[in-house]
């Protein structure tokens, strides 16, 4: 007889989720933490679409410690001396079902881990999952330090590093042009000075993604994300392409922070944090086996995480794959068959809701981004170029519109223009 | 302000004598080391003069990078979680 029906490995949000679901159905189920709390090891930019969490705790951010509700959208293409931004104020997203908010995982993490607490897990931490227990090949539970414990099914929410998955062959190592390497500073001021800065009332929060100088012309970028009383800002930039950079991330990291555009919003305020993380960022083209005979992969360690460079999305996978491996090891107990041959279903639940769909309308995005550098090169370079001579006045003889801007589409070319554009919009 | 004063202010258990990554600097190439010192956002892995290299493993944020930049030399560097209640401990995250 083992000690539980299942035994989660990471209580971060997919973890979690699975967790608080499974106990909600009344099975046993024991969470390892390898963080001294649930969050303590996990790191986000960030921010949480709440539409997932929404559909298991129904007005979740009410009681969540949510930091700031985003209204407000920016993005910039940003050159060494120029930053153009799109700037996106609405309260079109107050709906909770589209509603998103910034979150601190520490503090967000404990409390979910709390949930599922309540819930009737047993959630212990600190905990290293060190490997996977077998008898005659099959899962029958993991091994903590000297602990063996024992379970009908082991899900494992572990990461991105997901050693354990990587261990048991559903997941291949981690390829450098599929993950992105970020990192960030969390830095403390007023409420009420976050408020002026950003021209946000009290609750309302803003997410700002920047393309360009920030990832040094690389494949990724800087954000910028509104907390209570911090600000998040950070750098996220292609492993594969930052193996080739001549400047060291934590100093592209410092020049993006110390830039034009970034100081006066971080002026007077005080570092608290500074952490960094790796991000799946291979979509479907990374996707790991989900599911093995007395198995689960969820979360980031399935590689559930899409960046379409305007949206950056991961947690909300991850909520989700949550619930629908908690639902697959119910689907399991009732059957009294833990096979893959039942717990296959989480892939097929997977795939019929927005977790694989999204993955799949967009699984064109990583490759597009990787092979498109004028994104991050020209095209920033482009938009500084067109705004300068938009504005500039300088006794010169002023030109149309049409001879101001043209010369610049004929720089780039309209050929590379019309085809970048078709593919974006294809891609993303 | 430098990375390590940005380390500085983080909250780290070091694990000493035990540690969470083991470097087998003979299995490195020159490429490989160049971009070690790159990309660990925490700055951890320095280059002298001469081209050793050298590693630190305090300050670690465990993101994982360096396993990912050298799984083309297997067993160049051995990566694992440090063990429970040590390495760094994200009070935000």
């Amino acid at each position: 007889m083992a000690d539980y029906d299942a035994i989660v490995v990471g209580a971060g949000l997919a973890g979690s989720t699975a967790a608080y679901c499974m106990a909600k159905e009344g099975l046993s189920v024991l969470v390892l933490e390898r963080g001294n709390a649930a969050g303590a090891k996990n790191v986000t930019g960030g921010r949480l679409y709440g539409h997932s969490l929404e559909k298991i705790l129904p007005g979740f951010a009410d009681e969540a410690p949510v930091e700031r509700k985003v209204v407000r959208e920016r993005v910039s293409m940003m050159t060494d001396d120029s930053c153009f931004t799109a700037d996106f104020h609405s309260s079109r997203f107050n709906d909770p079902a589209s509603a998103s908010y910034t979150v601190l995982r520490a503090e967000f993490d404990a409390w979910l881990a709390g949930k599922a607490e309540e819930a009737g897990c047993d959630v212990v931490c600190p905990a290293v999952a060190d490997e996977l227990l077998r008898d005659n090949g099959k899962v029958v539970g993991v091994r903590a330090g000297e602990d063996d414990l024992t379970a009908e099914v082991v899900l494992l929410a572990d990461g991105v590093n997901s050693l354990l998955g990587q261990k048991a062959g559903l997941k291949k190592e981690l390829a450098a042009n599929f993950v992105a390497v970020g990192c960030k500073e969390v830095v403390e001021l007023p409420k009420n000075v976050i408020n002026d800065r950003f021209g946000l009332n009290d609750g309302e929060g803003m997410a700002h993604l920047f393309a360009g100088s920030p990832s040094n012309g690389m494949m990724g970028g800087g954000f910028l994300y509104t907390n209570k009383e911090s600000v998040c800002v950070g750098l996220v930039v292609s492993v594969e392409e930052m193996a080739k950079s001549s400047v060291r991330l934590p100093d592209m990291m410092e020049k993006f922070r110390e830039s034009a555009p970034l100081k006066p919003l971080l002026t007077g305020g005080k570092l608290v944090e500074y952490s960094a993380h790796l991000v799946p960022e291979g979509g479907l083209h990374m996707l790991p086996v989900l599911s093995a005979d007395n198995l689960l992969l969820l979360g980031d360690a399935a590689g559930l995480c899409m960046n379409l460079g305007y949206t950056v999305r991961g947690m909300d996978l991850a909520v989700a794959s949550g619930q629908m491996a908690a639902q697959t090891v119910i689907e399991a107990k009732e059957k009294g068959d833990y096979s893959n041959a039942t717990l296959s279903g989480y892939k097929k639940k997977l795939e019929n809701s927005f977790v694989l769909k999204d993955l799949h309308t967009h699984r064109n995005a990583p490759e597009f981004m990787e092979h498109t550098p004028r994104m991050f090169k020209e095209y920033p370079e482009l938009a500084a170029e067109a705004f300068t001579r938009l504005f500039k006045v300088d006794g010169e003889p002023s030109r149309l519109m049409l001879k101001k801007m043209l010369p610049l589409v004929f720089k780039v070319g309209i050929l590379n223009l019309a085809k970048d554009g078709f593919k974006a919009v294809r891609a993303l | 302000m430098n990375v390590e004063q940005k380390l500085s202010i983080d909250k780290f258990v070091v694990d000493e004598g035990n540690p969470h990554i083991i470097l087998h600097l003979e299995k490195l190439d020159e490429e490989t080391r160049k971009a070690l010192t790159v990309v660990c956002p925490a700055g951890l892995y320095t280059l002298d003069e001469n081209g050793t290299m050298a590693f630190e493993v305090a300050g670690c944020l465990e993101c994982g990078t360096c396993r990912v930049a050298t799984a083309h030399l297997p067993g160049a560097l051995e990566w694992n979680h440090p063990r429970a209640s040590f390495g760094v401990d994200f009070r935000y995250g």
